[in-house]
């Protein structure tokens, strides 16, 4: 349940920001999670209400924009699309992708006032 | 200030511990020391295979263990019975380390100048496999007694890990181990990721790790460890 660990990174960058910025309440935290990245957001929305709790994000909506997995396959060079790690090249069936995009777990942008 | 606002703050959720992860990877490069961060489910063996690891290579250049658990020091006092230097980090309900731990960890750890730090990460092939803790690369134990396809189960931990050892080998006929399925699966998630067979009960294997290891070390530091052979 690194979830949980992830939610108060999240929490600890609001917070970060509130004081750098001067603002009192955060009404969403928008988040950019990758398809191959470490994350389930179902696990994420359950954390981040519990974690929230008491904080400058309490009540706080969480959005998250999913993006896709890419790789770039060795057999065809060329970039593809991916859902998952040990899936083959919709292309030509190898296995010898290498990971480009999807990894990212990022707080993206704050609603507050 | 009360009208609603947008900002964009673009930050990395695990930020913090990747800047932690810096500074450790800093101070295990000025101490010349590699640190290696072995993963695996509970029960694969890792303390067993460190047990053995420690015992025969102890005396070729200094080594410290950092052993991370959910409860108890079992496994920092089987370390310590070889007379190598081990911290037990209890991470409570937490189901991984993190760099700040291991950083603290590493603080009460005797100088191991030229040396090799061995990081065992709580048994779970899921959440370590996000966190960096600084070390040079993290090694995943899987055991014959696991299924063949856990590779395309747990796949972040196999992608995230340069070296996979197969323990217990010497049950695989016992088991009917299908080996060359296991490793398919494991480069399907990881194409590069490279594979040895060992177990910790017989010793079988162990030279081809250790030599692993020296090959690792000369070429993060092409005098020190290797040197010391």
């Amino acid at each position: 349940m690194h979830e949980m660990a992830l939610c108060e990174g999240i929490i600890g960058i609001v917070e970060e920001e509130a004081r750098k910025r001067s603002f009192l309440r955060v009404k969403a935290v928008c988040l950019e999670i990758g398809a191959l990245s470490h994350v389930a957001p179902d696990a994420m929305q359950f954390c981040f209400e519990a974690v929230a709790a008491r904080t400058i994000a309490q009540g706080a909506r969480l959005e998250i924009i999913a993006t896709p997995g890419t790789a770039w396959c060795m057999a065809c060079s060329q970039n593809v699309e991916i859902k998952q790690r040990y899936e083959p090249c919709p292309s030509c069936g190898s296995y010898q992708l290498q990971v480009t995009g999807g990894e990212e777990m990022r707080v993206k942008e704050l609603e507050v006032d | 200030m009360s009208s609603d606002r947008i900002i964009q703050i673009e930050r990395d959720i695990l930020g913090k511990n990747d800047r932690l992860a810096a500074d450790n990877r800093a101070r295990f490069r000025a101490d010349g020391v590699l640190a290696f961060n072995l993963v695996s489910s509970p029960g694969a063996g890792k303390t067993s295979l460190l047990v053995r690891t420690v015992s025969e290579l102890k005396d070729s250049f200094p080594i410290g263990v950092i052993e991370g658990d959910q409860q108890t020091s079992n496994d920092a006092e089987r370390i310590r019975a070889t007379g190598v230097p081990a911290i037990q980090v209890n991470t409570g309900k937490g189901c991984h380390l993190d760099a700040a731990m291991v950083g603290e960890a590493y603080d009460r750890l005797p100088w191991l100048n030229g040396g090799v730090v061995f990081i065992e990460n709580v048994g779970n092939l899921v959440c370590p496999a996000a966190f960096d803790l600084g070390e040079a690369c993290k090694i995943v134990v899987f055991s014959t007694t696991e299924g063949e396809d856990k590779p395309l189960k747990y796949p972040d931990m196999f992608a995230a890990s340069a070296l996979m050892l197969i323990n217990k080998i010497d049950l695989a006929p016992v088991l009917d181990f299908d080996l060359a399925r296991t490793i398919e699966y494991a480069r399907r998630v990881n194409p590069r990721i490279e594979v040895l067979t060992v177990s910790a009960r017989t010793g079988e294997g162990f030279l081809a790790f250790y030599a692993w290891l020296r090959k690792r070390a000369s070429k993060a530091k092409p005098a020190e460890m290797t040197a010391a052979e």
